[in-house]
């Protein structure tokens, strides 16, 4: 064969794998529950259980601050660490055990578009999943949201930057679960620990001291902290370790867990299951 | 691209899993366009070998050119060339087969149209069904299909047919000789000495790694000298390969001369390709003990 055949180039394939990617993640009933929906049904649940508790009793608070008004930036920041890290780290080893990647590895289907078609996969998922959380938190029960656009601001990098920290840890750790069934099982705790020392279930200045230095060698607790600068009002700072928001400290741990994250998973990722050599 | 009159060539391949030999010293040619199938037992190195010709185990030693490439180095031009069907088929994807079909074959630059390659392996009725609600079959067949939608220059086939009825298994058998037909170079593990003997060119035996016998199927069933003789005695089947039967049978027939002179259920065959296998299998285990 002489002719010279058009190779599709790199965006077509981009396209063609996201579209896959997406199909895959909300066709999947797992995914759609325990990933998309439940950060906005988490809230829903604590509105409905906590929703009587103001975070700001005895303070000398200008308004009143609702718990379900508090637990939503933890909802947020829940919602990037389950779509980036939760859902890569469980999904692409259950991927891996079925023979997904090594079908994958066997095409010519270039690995770069393999990872990006997961990073589009996971931010795409993320925008749906907390325009559907702000939405609910909005509409459904009536917690106020920013409206400044330097709160925006910070939203967007924070969101921008946690996703891709979420992302490249969640790629890295697919390494850890040695078959696709044991994945849940793995992962599931790390996530709910991490949730738990990070503040997310309860005002974080009723964790003690040690815990909240802690948490702070995690991503989660930065995020949760900066997401918290954006939905609440800005003298809540007085509750936060050291009454600043940290918003610099938070960028520079999930920047170095970013780098981290991306190292440990070109190092580990593997397309084939141990069983297969 | 140069034509090669060779698609496959090993030469002293070897492959260790800690100390223990997989493949040993095996030298084979697989020629273009021809349908090869490599028969063996379980754990005989049959998918080691094969999966080092796919790229996805480096060898310890030897040599291997696929199509001209050593797959220790896999480029996209190459995996272009190839279709690979894996061994275990466990994908229960939620794409539906046409959406996979396709999908795969975007990742090629001239694919086959995605309705001819799910007609050509029987799926046409349920292309609109997910990969995960298919039975096992059914799944097997869309791997094939995946493998095949590129268009491939090279065909990797490891014991495509596993869980297939006699009647899916025929169909498949045509299939594949319609790709044989189209120039389609075919390397194919199987456990099924018919399917062997069906579509094969030629056959190759591995056991312990090594490479016990080349020929055609024809060719590797003559090899076999003589004749199989089977009758019941007490009961239970007996079975003997000899290469004097008529005496054999003399013998067996003076035995049961005292009731009514037959011997029963006395049959005398040629040897089969599957007689030939399993004494090459025995031979090479007697070996392989010492």
């Amino acid at each position: 064969m002489i002719t010279e055949v058009a190779r599709p180039g790199f965006w077509t394939l981009l396209g063609e794998r996201t579209k896959a990617e997406l199909r895959i993640f909300f066709r999947e009933k797992d995914s759609l529950i325990f990933v998309f929906l439940f950060p906005t049904m988490f809230l829903l649940i604590f509105a409905a259980l906590m929703g009587g508790i103001d975070v700001t009793e005895g303070m000398d608070a200008p308004v009143v601050v609702n718990f379900k008004q508090y637990f939503l930036p933890g909802m947020v920041a829940t919602g990037i660490i389950y779509t980036g890290f939760q859902n890569l780290a469980i999904s692409i080893p259950v991927e891996r055990d079925q023979g997904v990647l090594k079908r994958l590895r066997g095409t010519p289907l270039p690995s770069s578009v393999y990872f990006s078609a997961k990073v589009i996969q996971v931010y795409a998922v993320s925008v749906l999943q907390l325009g559907l959380l702000l939405l609910v938190a909005r509409l459904a029960l009536g917690i106020p949201l920013p409206t400044d656009l330097d709160s925006w601001f910070t939203f967007g990098w924070v969101f921008l930057l946690g996703a891709a920290t979420c992302t490249a840890l969640g790629i890295a750790f697919s390494a850890v679960p040695r078959t696709g069934k044991s994945a849940s099982a793995v992962t599931v705790p790390v996530v709910l620990i991490l949730q738990f020392l990070s503040g997310i279930y309860f005002p974080f200045n009723q964790v003690p001291d040690w815990v909240q230095t802690f948490s702070g060698v995690f991503p989660l607790r930065w995020m949760a902290q900066a997401m918290r600068s954006v939905f609440l009002p800005d003298f809540m700072v007085a509750q936060e370790p050291g009454e600043t928001w940290a918003l610099g400290t938070g960028a520079i741990v999930m920047g170095v867990w970013l780098v981290g994250g991306l190292a440990l998973a070109f190092r580990f990722f593997r397309w084939q299951s141990h069983k297969d050599g | 691209m140069p034509v090669t009159e060779n698609v496959v060539t090993i030469k002293g391949l070897r492959k260790e899993y800690g100390h223990k030999a997989a493949v040993e010293d095996l030298d084979l040619d697989i020629h273009a366009g021809e349908c090869f199938a490599l028969l063996g037992p379980n754990g005989a190195g049959k998918t080691t070998t094969v999966e080092i010709l796919e790229g996805y185990r480096h060898r310890t030693a030897g040599e291997v050119s696929v199509l001209g490439h050593d797959p220790h180095h896999a480029t996209r031009e190459w995996r272009e060339r190839i279709g690979i069907v894996l061994q275990s088929s466990a994908d229960e994807t939620p794409l539906t087969a046409r959406e996979y079909v396709s999908h795969i074959g975007s990742f090629f630059p001239a694919p086959r149209d995605t309705d001819e390659v799910l007609d050509a392996v029987g799926l046409t009725a349920i292309a609109n069904r997910q990969g995960k609600t298919m039975s096992g079959g059914e799944r097997r067949r869309l791997d094939v299909a995946l493998g095949i939608v590129g268009r491939p220059e090279l065909l990797f086939l490891d014991e495509p047919t596993t869980g297939f009825d006699p009647e899916a298994r025929r169909s498949f058998w045509r299939l594949i000789e319609s790709l044989k037909g189209s120039g389609t170079t075919i390397l194919l593990t199987t456990h099924y000495l018919e399917e062997a003997e069906y579509l094969a060119d030629r056959v190759g035996v591995i056991t312990h790694g090594r490479l016990v016998a080349l020929d055609t199927p024809v060719g590797l069933r003559t090899e076999v000298e003589g004749a199989i003789v089977e009758w019941r005695q007490g009961g239970k089947k007996r079975e003997k390969a000899t290469t004097t039967p008529t005496a054999l049978i003399r013998e067996l027939a003076a035995k049961h001369a005292n009731g009514d002179g037959e011997v029963p259920d006395l049959e005398v065959r040629r040897p089969t390709l599957e007689d030939r296998y399993l004494q090459l299998v025995d031979d090479s285990n007697g070996e392989g003990e010492s």
